[in-house]
């Protein structure tokens, strides 16, 4: 039997337009592979629910009884919890789906994007309006790490 | 005959429908990105389309995780907004062309690119956002629209050749229409942008100046940027300027009428590059 894992692997190695596949050197990105979209399904799946304002309403009103309607793993549920946005990419999450969860506890993407990134969202939208975060240092992890050593 | 007579390129930036739905079109923040609407606005009208092609990404809206398909043609009467959080946007109903869109659906198959249909499906920002960019706030939209949607957000999307072959085969597709009909083909989404992550706020002016500078004369360069590129250089989410590329394989001949290109909106550069067919 070939796992997702397995065949991710292959697919990188053995892309057929022989393209670069490695994305995972892209620092701080999450990319929504094949992997991530079955490991992450649940998770995704309760966010999406959020669309409908019925939903929303019962999960507002018991938040626990809601997400035990969705199986997912301790880790995910609890990523869902805390609030922690960064955690829920890492399990599978992926960031238009997780968004309409920061939607529902009113906050925009500025804020989103300051808490995955250790900013506050008035630090976050500065940096915005100074053109937004900079290519340099962000582009390989591989180079990060030989530029610090 | 029908016939593609104008391309657009626009970001679906949801903040700009945001905006221009709540009346801030003039606060300080805004102000420049819709001045900088207004030209494409006055060319639009004398365009004049009777029918707009756009291409954009559902945003887990229409569709979500139980099936994901690479590119999906509308085909029903009409679409209404969907409500993304706040209720739906107070945007006019999208009325669609069933006729035509049955047949560009059944000519792209046949050509070899096989689009899945929608008979029934609601629109998102990345729809009904280029349409506020391009229109304002009609009480109905000018013109019918054809929703053509292509997955950006699962890994891998489709290359940047396929979509512009993609917009190759909807230019064969138009042209064999024998209702005479003028078709404008939006491609939407983007510029640099990236949503997720530590690295969220990604902007990289230098690579979108460069997308544009390059889309109409040389558009052949641009197919040889690959995922890991667009993803790296653009933001993981600036991959949906692949779009652009299916507006641009539907143009043969472009003549750049205008173009507009802001940063920030929320986290995004906005792009604005309108084209008129001269072949």
């Amino acid at each position: 039997m070939v796992t997702i894992n397995a065949l991710t692997s292959r697919l990188q190695a053995e892309h057929p337009m022989g393209a670069s596949t490695d994305y995972e050197d892209i620092p701080g990105t999450y990319v929504f592979n094949t992997q991530r979209c079955k490991s992450g399904y649940l998770l995704n799946k309760f966010c999406k629910s959020l669309d409908i304002a019925a939903n929303r309403d019962s999960f507002r009103a018991d938040p626990s009884a809601y997400l035990d309607q969705y199986a997912m793993t301790a880790e995910q549920r609890q990523s869902i919890e805390q609030r922690d946005w960064l955690g829920m990419l890492k399990l599978g999450g992926n960031i238009y789906y997780t968004f309409k969860l920061a939607v529902f506890d009113g906050l925009t993407m500025q804020h989103v994007g300051g808490l995955m990134s250790q900013m506050t969202v008035d630090e976050f939208r500065a940096m915005m309006l100074d053109g937004g975060r900079k290519l340099d240092g962000n582009q390989s992890r591989k180079t990060n790490l030989q530029g610090n050593s | 005959m029908a016939r593609i007579v104008a391309g657009v390129g626009c970001s679906h930036i949801p903040s700009i429908g945001a905006a221009a739905d709540n009346g801030k079109e003039q606060d300080p923040y805004y102000k420049p990105l819709f001045d900088g609407y207004g030209p494409a606005r006055d060319w639009m009208k004398n365009v004049n389309p009777d029918v707009i092609i756009l291409v954009y990404n559902d945003h887990a809206s229409a569709f979500s995780v139980e099936l994901i398909n690479t590119f999906v043609l509308g085909v029903a009467d009409q679409f209404e907004p969907h409500d993304e959080g706040y209720g739906p946007r107070k945007v006019p109903t999208v009325i669609g062309h069933a006729d035509l869109s049955a047949h560009i659906l059944e000519s792209l198959i046949l050509d070899e690119f096989d689009m899945a249909l929608a008979n029934e499906m609601t629109v998102d920002h990345g729809l009904t956002v280029p349409l506020t960019v391009m229109f304002d706030k009609p009480d109905a939209w000018p013109c019918q629209v054809i929703p053509l949607c292509v997955n950006v957000i699962k890994y891998p999307q489709p290359t940047g050749n396929r979509c512009f072959n993609l917009g190759r085969a909807l230019r064969r597709a138009v042209e064999s229409y024998p209702e005479d009909l003028k078709v404008a083909v939006f491609g939407t989404g983007g510029m640099s942008h990236q949503l997720q992550g530590e690295r969220a706020g990604l902007i990289n002016q230098e690579f979108d100046k460069k997308f544009i500078d390059t889309l109409a004369d040389n558009p052949e360069a641009l197919l040889k940027i690959d995922h890991v590129e667009y993803m790296r250089d653009a933001g993981s989410e600036g991959i949906e300027l692949i779009m652009w590329l299916v507006m641009r394989g539907a143009m043969q001949s472009p003549r750049e009428a205008y173009r507009f290109y802001h940063v920030p909106m929320s986290n995004t550069a906005a792009g604005l590059i309108c084209y008129e067919e001269t072949h």
